[in-house]
């Protein structure tokens, strides 16, 4: 699996190849821990929020909101106590960026907590790394003991008077953890529901105090911002996109992997063709889901000669959006019902049962596309699937609602024929289950 | 940090704790409270918890259930609704080797269910099973984020990835 980065110097990717990079003497050897001496010596968490908002870094977890403004919402006189918790609960499908962070260059994203934390006030602060990542926990939790060990964390940090604690802390399998507020409601020891929104978690989050969370790679981009200045970090990128962004790259191309772009890298196609080595086994290229399991399927005309340019309005532009940055290929021998089917079953696994629209939405969404796959489908299924989306999309508690809408409809708006096959090419030409409910 | 336990006030009538309660070994309860400290409100810590007994116990037995509510001061019920809730948890024994095949896109488009099907036919189970020596039991799970490397499966914690028939058979055998 290919790690690296295209059409730019690796900034956030630059030590994972060093060997022993997940030592900290090998991390402060190639500029670790820099940044938060260069904060604590010199800048008020004013500064560094205003670094913050210069960089134009968006959050890379899948919302993509502004990380200064998004910090810039703590309130600054609260007297409740104050936390930055770091999501490390990856698992939208196809997402599989964070991981590589955390397994070669922990302390990155230490020193991007610690900087968070100072910023904002924070004396406690967690890691929520979902459980499968069990060996993600381990390597953290031995790195964060090497920086305690060096009075990089803990009492009086390099002999300032900021103090700040990190923990590790384990999710137990389940995708809705992965939004900002289920992740609180299961850091406090509750099911991973979603709360309701306002109050937003920096005014009322962990413990109802005010609570930053921000995502892996949003964090562990904070120490270059400090180091370079957040103009010339967004500089890397777009104006309204900053800096450099991780794609992680599966299905059926010949080089899958994790890939480090600048904001902004124009061609989706050249991206597909030449970097990822072009699609496997000489077939061609049908669909692409460009950023998680939750965001629009892209057809092959929207990105060939269409210069989609990578970045959130040039995706956005081109009929889809950046996400979590999970890049999914699909060659010519793909059934895209088949594969909406596939997220489909994800989404009722994953829906937390909190809310109607959600819980029994993707309920009647699986149960249709199975009678559908049992030679059951009618010519009205299509609408009836877009019908069920519609009753789903914008009335669920939370974005997961949405996540399972929008794959199916753009699904079936962009490949009709994909699913009118099932529709009418049944064994007896009619649905083998008249009468039945679905 | 203080303990403060959530003080949760209930109007139903106090849940009876079972006889038994399970004991962990002082290695363990150090452990535990390692976990305890990390957190200003007890209850934060229900999870690593529970992994842990379900570590020394092989699944969140009733004993361990009990150990848990009377650790965290809370009620049986509490144990329960959270146990229920996260896949990971297991309320019934499953096997010394927990065969967990990804099933999501990314691993389907590269043959997952050629890697489930190979499981069953190896280990005469089908999925969501156990074998009969308890040695084995085979689940397929959403995205365990080994997109780049896929198929892959997780057995209990370790990831194998960029599966084949022969790497199964090579695994598979060495555990058996």
């Amino acid at each position: 699996m290919f790690i690296g980065a295209i059409g730019c110097e690796p900034l956030q990717l630059r030590r994972v190849h060093l060997e022993n990079s997940r030592w900290l003497d090998v991390y402060r050897r190639n500029g670790g821990y820099e940044a938060i001496k260069k904060v604590l010596d010199t800048m008020s968490p004013d500064d560094v929020i205003n670094e913050m908002k210069k960089s134009a870094l968006r959050g890379r977890g899948g919302a993509g909101f502004p990380t200064g403004m998004k910090w810039s919402f703590v309130p600054k006189d609260s007297p409740k106590a104050k936390y930055v918790v770091c999501n490390a609960d990856e698992s939208e499908p196809g997402t599989f960026k964070d991981r590589y962070l955390m397994e070669r260059d922990p302390h990155m994203l230490i020193e991007g907590i610690l900087i968070a934390a100072y910023a904002l006030g924070a004396k406690t602060n967690y890691i929520y790394t979902r459980g499968e990542y069990k060996y993600l926990i381990d390597i953290m939790d031995v790195a964060l003991d090497e920086a305690r060990a060096a009075g990089l964390l803990g009492n009086k940090i390099l002999g300032s008077d900021f103090s700040c604690e990190i923990y590790t802390h384990t999710g137990a399998g389940a995708y809705i953890c992965g939004e900002e507020t289920a992740l609180l409601s299961s850091l406090e020891g509750m099911r991973g529901h979603p709360r309701m929104k306002p109050p937003f978690p920096a005014i009322s989050g962990l413990y109802a105090s005010p609570t930053v969370v921000n995502n892996v790679e949003t964090l562990t981009a904070v120490p270059d911002i400090i180091k370079m200045g957040g103009e010339a970090y967004q500089k890397l990128g777009t104006e309204k996109s900053g800096g450099t962004k991780l794609w992680a790259v599966s299905g059926h191309v010949n080089q899958p992997g994790v890939y480090e772009l600048p904001m902004g890298y124009d061609d989706m196609e050249k991206f597909i063709m030449e970097d990822c080595g072009g699609i496997a086994n000489g077939k061609q290229l049908k669909a692409v889901i460009p950023g998680g399991s939750s965001v629009y399927i892209m057809r092959a005309d929207q990105i060939i000669g269409k210069d989609v340019r990578m970045d959130y309005e040039g995706l956005v532009a081109g009929g889809s959006m950046v996400g979590s940055g999970g890049f999914i290929v699909m060659d010519e021998t793909v059934d895209i019902f088949e594969s909406t089917k596939n997220l489909t079953e994800f989404y009722k696994h994953e829906s937390c049962g909190w809310c109607t629209p959600c819980r029994e939405g993707t309920d009647w969404l699986v149960k249709i596309f199975k009678r559908i796959e049992n030679g059951g489908g009618r010519p009205e299924d299509a609408q009836l699937l877009l019908d069920i989306c519609d009753n789903i999309e914008g009335k669920s508690f939370c974005p997961l609602g949405d996540a399972a809408a929008w794959p199916i409809q753009s699904a079936v708006k962009r490949f009709p024929e994909d699913f009118e096959k099932h529709l009418v090419n049944n064994s007896r030409g009619e649905s083998k289950h008249k009468g039945e409910l679905l | 940090m203080s303990q403060q336990p959530i003080n949760i006030q209930r109007l139903s009538q106090p849940v009876q704790m079972p006889d038994e309660i399970a004991t962990f070994s002082p290695k363990v309860e150090a452990e535990i409270d390692r976990h305890l400290a990390k957190y200003p409100v007890m209850r934060s810590a229900i999870l690593p918890l529970m992994f842990i007994v379900q570590r020394e116990r092989g699944y969140l037995d009733p004993p361990g259930v009990s150990y848990l509510a009377k650790r965290l001061n809370l009620r049986i019920t509490d144990i329960w609704e959270v146990a229920t809730f996260y896949s990971m948890l297991h309320l019934k024994p499953i096997g010394k080797y927990h065969i967990q095949v990804c099933k999501t896109l990314s691993c389907k488009l590269l043959g997952s269910d050629k890697i489930t099907q190979l499981c069953v036919k190896k280990l005469g189970i089908k999925v969501g099973e156990m074998t009969a020596d308890g040695r084995f039991s085979l689940s397929e799970v959403e995205c365990l984020g080994s997109c780049g490397t896929a198929p892959m499966f997780q057995i209990n914690f370790d990831y194998h990835e960029n599966l084949t028939a022969e790497k199964v058979d090579q695994i598979l055998e060495s555990l058996a």
